[in-house]
């Protein structure tokens, strides 16, 4: 369990990228931090490995205050995925993948051994293992700073927007694949991006930020569109736009989804159609 | 080519001579300069005072320096150390800048990455900087090699022996072939100095040859090296 205590960041330019931020991360969920630029969630990501010091304010990862941790230490046993993979080019995939351990003292075979069957976790051949960052695709790059995220089986997965740089398929992919993998994992993730719809395919919470790191609205993805905190959030999530405000028309002899602007959003699964009066997830 | 065939016993003892004096003050600078040159990024007030000294120094003419150099530390007016200490401080002059502006060139991505991994600043400096750094460092080293070895032959006016020696000994006797043969060795041994670093950076950043040939897909074995 990760817990913000009114964390606040003044960064020496004067901006104050995060005001009297407390939030609970609960563990063995994925809790996505959205906001577009300017709204702290990379900082207030950054402050988990202290790769950023908050100004006032405590973060502790359960119950133990992280500034009193070494933050080289404290990093080497926390997850972290970057946009642009972050992987260094002078060093094989494999070599990549078993950065921490190695920086832990796991013996170099040890490492590589395990940093190859982490290749098969994430999705890659193993024959890419002796290849050089620069001789990947985007995609594959992406898998490889997943596999060296989790190197060190850490429980807390740190990820900045990591599919963001990648196109759009390749990411529906990655996302697909991350899912998978929190099935199987079970981390607690913190998952920053810009994109909503992303934060809802992953999120177990959403935390919507406002610029200056002003929580707008904290809850799981039904929650924010059920009921939207203000117009902010409405239209964050989309709300607003009509795109999620569905309704039924009867088309000749079949029911289709329409969303507000009158375009087709899609049919209803009569397979999946609730008995009981609708629960949230219809909502979705 | 008479005289080359009949003095190539004196040729190829200047050439050790020459390799000896330019050995040391290229192999001195990189030492030196690596540090200096991360102060150099390190700091503002410590990168104006080394760069600004660092150009300053490289504008001080050779033989003067050699000269010069006796008298402030000490050293007979013939001793060859004053004309490997001379090249040292020329190289160290270059390379500075140069491993300033090769750290400056290490992608800030993975500098910081590379933090979150847990690296502490000491090992990220020495396993992710200075190797990311290296092809700039070549780069500046080749540069310092090459010169060193003609700013080598210098010595040979004040009596410290190389190929420079095949000079002054052919003009002051008037053999062409003398200072054809110390011009020729001085630019072969150049060459071989450069060529031999090109060869050192390709065996120590394999990352830089793009292996674009497709490689085989042979499942890795896991090495023990």
């Amino acid at each position: 369990m990760i817990e913000f205590h009114s964390v606040s960041k003044r960064f020496p330019d004067g901006t104050l990228a995060v005001a009297d931020f407390s939030l609970v991360l609960p563990s063995h969920q994925t809790t996505v931090l959205v906001g577009s630029s300017g709204s702290g969630k990379t900082t207030l990501l950054r402050m988990i490995n202290r790769m950023v010091d908050p100004t006032s304010g405590s973060i502790e990862i359960d119950g133990e205050d992280i500034a009193t941790l070494p933050p080289v230490k404290l990093r080497r046993g926390i997850g972290y995925v970057m946009q642009n993979s972050g992987l260094l080019p002078h060093r094989t995939v494999v070599d990549n993948v078993a950065t921490v351990p190695l920086l832990r003292g796991t013996p170099k075979r040890q490492a590589r051994q395990d940093a190859l069957a982490l290749l098969d976790t994430v999705g890659l051949d193993r024959s890419l293992a002796t290849r050089y960052p620069s001789q990947l695709s985007g995609g594959q790059q992406q898998r490889v700073g997943v596999a060296r995220g989790l190197a060190v089986n850490p429980n807390i997965l740190l990820m900045d927007e990591p599919f963001g740089a990648v196109d759009p398929i390749v990411r529906a992919e990655l996302q697909q694949e991350l899912v998978r993998l929190q099935d199987e994992l079970d981390k607690t993730v913190v998952f920053v991006t810009h994109d909503i719809e992303e934060a809802f395919l992953l999120g177990d919470q959403i935390v919507i930020l406002r610029e200056g790191g002003l929580i707008a609205q904290v809850g799981s993805p039904a929650e924010l569109l059920a009921n939207p905190a203000d117009d902010f959030v409405a239209s964050f999530v989309g709300a607003d736009r009509g795109r999620r405000a569905l309704h039924l028309e009867r088309h000749g002899d079949e029911d289709v989804v329409v969303d507000s602007d009158g375009r087709l959003a899609g049919v209803l699964d009569p397979s999946r159609r609730p008995a009981a009066p609708a629960g949230p997830e219809s909502a979705r | 080519m008479t005289w080359v065939l009949a003095n190539l016993g004196l040729i190829w003892a200047r050439t050790l001579d020459h390799v000896v004096l330019s050995l040391p003050p290229i192999l001195l600078c990189f030492v030196i300069a690596v540090p200096l040159g991360w102060l150099a990024r390190r700091y503002r007030v410590s990168r104006g005072i080394i760069l600004t000294g660092a150009g300053l120094l490289y504008a001080v003419p050779s033989l003067p320096l050699i000269f010069v150099l006796p008298a402030v530390i000490g050293t007979s007016l013939l001793s060859p150390l004053n004309v490997i200490i001379a090249l040292t401080l020329y190289g160290i002059a270059l390379m500075v800048r140069v491993v300033s502006d090769g750290l400056d060139s290490v992608d800030a991505d993975v500098r910081q990455s590379a933090s979150a991994m847990g690296y502490s600043t000491w090992s990220r400096f020495w396993q992710v900087e200075l190797p990311l750094a290296g092809p700039v460092l070549l780069a500046g080293m080749r540069v310092v090699a090459v010169s060193t070895v003609s700013l080598v032959t210098v010595g040979a006016v004040i009596g410290v022996q190389s190929l420079g020696s095949l000079f002054t000994d052919g003009f002051q006797r008037g053999i062409q072939a003398e200072i054809v043969a110390g011009l020729v060795a001085t630019v072969a041994l150049a060459l071989l100095f450069d060529g031999a670093l090109v060869l050192a950076g390709r065996m120590l950043m394999p990352w830089t040859r793009r292996v674009t040939t497709a490689k085989p897909s042979v499942p890795v074995e896991v090495s023990a090296a």
